[in-house]
């Protein structure tokens, strides 16, 4: 009896101390849209998690889940994380959006941060980084380097995050390259490795010399190489195992100093809803290393345009630009307003095609 | 729209090409299926074969090698499944999904080192002369010997079922397990030998995507062309030419839907991202019009007491 009666009270202790004891423990959660090994888009995401992990050390623990489909499944995953007692949880894909959203309002607790989306809420934040500077400079090196005037561009949906870059790309290239032609295919995914391959074989096939991509595996890298004679950048993450041939230079998104920045402010109880989108100037984006594949002229030009994004200098988008139908968008040295820039859905003059709907 | 950019002879080349992993993976699950037994697990085989494929390419440097592995890491996993099924007479269905998961595991844990390292390059077969004959040369005679090989297996398959003793066996066991046992056939021999056979050619498909069409490995790098094999199965009616045809009218229009988004044609993308699982469909269910069925102790569990 005595005995039975010891035992039941050092479980009830025990089961006391447990969650007390996890309270003192920060929990970030992320969700993934891809495996952590993709070598691109997740795989950043996944060294920011373990930036956080290194910096915070045992005061905060961090879960993930990896290949979450864009859909129920996420908000499946979110709510378990939040049951389980996550504390913060980045949902890093534009398809998380109104998951993320309606998983929050569940939650009213629990801390949400919403990559490269635009809804908000008291709980949910979003944050994203302007890739299109990134695409500033692949436009103007893949400009320079064309000799068939055709750059291929693997989209993969067409959300406003993928359209700013193929206006900003076209733009640069056309600057510099006035016979430059692009072609665009659209994959339907963000992941599919035989899908981006077949694409990029599909690009160079019709002409194509350099492809660019917005989905995240590295297949397009190695058609590209296979292919030979095609120069590719490294997307999301500096993919250098391909350089210096076919890939010249990279855009790489560095999250780990906002995602310390977040989780400090939740330890701290500072946390607000905000909209972050940094850029160059920051550090959030970066551009990876430009290959002597490039030639010095090239490079040196495009160096000089790192520099003047990053220090403010220059905007990408400035006018005159016109929109694909011939009306004017910007007018002779107006910039963009992050508004419109958010919610861009249409092309810039001279790139073919329709966005599909 | 400039269809002239589209070159005819290249995208036949290609579609061969993109065709073949499914084309195995989904000929293998056709003689599981024949034989009565449901494998969910095709996506779990692949990319198990994908990895066992990539690794040992890259160690031996010999793609050959790795094929060879393939097969046999796709086997070794499919007899997970063949002893939850056919020893502790587990649930198929649940079984087959499981194997899929663990399978994707095992091939990220397999596969952390070899992330953007290359393979030795999969030499094309070599038909001397022949390969120069204009428009012809490049769409028969241009490929790797898995192309040929999946085409062949293809045939064995059917020639296999159709005319030899041990096919028609396969078959009752298929059809009725219980008949098959009373005449004297070894049920679940059969049906073991015939989920390694599943499990080998699966592995193959996915060593296929790994060495040859991308080629790389990636964590879960067959992205679903597992269960597009499954579905394949179904709507080919259970007939090895119907997966050929179906395989190649998939892999075709996935190849020219590109094309056709590359050359800027005025379709809109939504119709033709998904056309090859549209029109796929589509052709295999007016071919099933023959009132071919699946075989009847398809999913069913059998044991000799019974």
């Amino acid at each position: 009896m005595k005995l039975t009666k010891l035992l039941t009270s050092a479980a009830v202790a025990l089961g006391l101390a447990v969650p007390a004891f996890a309270d003192e423990k920060t929990k970030v959660g992320f969700v993934y849209v891809g495996p952590v090994g993709d070598g691109g888009w997740t795989y950043e995401h996944n060294e920011g998690r373990l930036a956080v992990e290194e910096y915070f050390g045992d005061e905060v623990e961090t879960v993930y889940v990896e290949s979450v489909p864009e859909g129920p499944d996420a908000e499946r995953v979110m709510t378990q994380m939040a049951l389980e007692g996550a504390d913060l949880i980045f949902t890093t894909s534009f398809g998380y959006m109104d998951p993320t959203i309606n998983v929050a309002a569940k939650f009213p607790n629990v801390k949400f941060e919403h990559a490269t989306g635009y809804k908000r809420a008291d709980n949910v934040s979003t944050y994203s980084a302007r890739f299109y500077e990134g695409r500033a400079v692949q436009g103007t090196i893949a400009g320079r380097m064309t000799k068939s005037n055709i750059v291929g561009y693997i989209g993969s949906y067409p959300i406003p995050e993928v359209i700013r870059g193929i206006n900003s790309a076209y733009l640069h290239a056309r600057k510099v390259n006035p016979d430059v032609q692009f072609k665009i295919i659209w994959a339907f995914t963000w992941f599919d490795p035989a899908k981006e391959a077949d694409a990029a074989k599909v690009l160079i096939e019709q002409g194509a010399d350099v492809i660019l991509q917005h989905t995240d595996s590295t297949a397009p890298q190695a058609a590209a190489e296979a292919a030979g004679g095609v120069i590719t950048f490294g997307q999301a993450s500096d993919m250098a195992e391909f350089g210096p041939l076919p890939r010249v230079s990279s855009i790489i998104d560095n999250w780990a100093p906002y995602y310390i920045e977040r989780t400090q402010a939740v330890i701290d109880g500072t946390w607000t809803s905000v909209d972050t989108w940094d850029g160059m100037d920051t550090g959030m984006v970066k551009i990876g290393e430009i290959s002597d594949a490039v030639p010095a002229d090239v490079k040196a030009e495009a160096e000089a345009m790192i520099a003047a994004i990053a220090s403010g200098e220059y905007e990408p988008f400035t006018g005159p630009i016109n929109k694909q139908d011939g009306s004017v968008w910007l007018a002779d040295g107006e910039t963009a307003d992050d508004g419109t820039l958010a919610g861009m859905n249409f092309y810039v003059e001279g790139l073919e095609g329709t966005i599909p709907q | 729209m400039d269809f002239s950019a589209i070159n005819p002879v290249l995208l036949i080349a290609s579609l061969m090409v993109a065709a073949t992993p499914i084309m195995l993976a989904a000929i293998g699950e056709l003689v599981v299926e024949k034989a009565g037994v449901l494998n969910l697990g095709v996506e779990g085989m692949m990319i198990v074969g994908a990895v066992a494929g990539f690794v040992t390419a890259f160690e031996t440097g010999s793609p050959i090698l790795g094929f060879i592995m393939a097969a046999i890491g796709g086997a070794l996993l499919s007899l997970v499944f063949a002893f939850l099924t056919q020893f502790v007479l587990a649930n198929q269905v649940a079984s087959g999904l499981a194997l899929t998961l663990f399978g994707l595991g095992l091939s990220a844990l397999i596969g952390q080192d070899y992330v953007g390292v290359k393979p030795p390059p999969t030499p094309k077969v070599n038909f001397g002369a022949l390969a120069d004959i204009p428009v012809i040369g490049p769409i028969l005679f241009g490929h790797d010997l898995v192309v040929y090989l999946g085409l062949g297996i293809v045939a064995g398959t059917w020639a296999f079922l159709k005319y030899s003793r041990a096919g028609l066996i396969l078959k009752a066991v298929g059809e009725n397990h219980d008949a098959a046992h009373a005449l004297g056939y070894k049920v679940v021999r059969v049906r073991i030998l015939a989920i390694m056979f599943g499990g080998a050619c699966a592995g193959l498909g996915g060593a296929f995507i790994s060495l040859i069409r991308v080629p790389q490995w990636t964590e879960g790098m067959t992205a679903g062309a597992g269960w597009i094999a499954l579905a394949l199965v179904v709507f080919a009616s259970w007939k090895p030419w119907r997966v050929l045809i179906g395989a190649y009218l998939y892999g075709g229009i996935t190849v020219l839907q590109l094309n056709a988004q590359a050359a800027g044609a005025r379709i809109p993308v939504e119709y033709l991202s998904m056309s090859p699982y549209l029109i796929t469909i589509l052709v295999l269910v007016f071919m099933s019009a023959d009132r071919s069925r699946a075989p009847a102790a398809l999913g069913k569990i059998f044991h000799a007491s019974n």
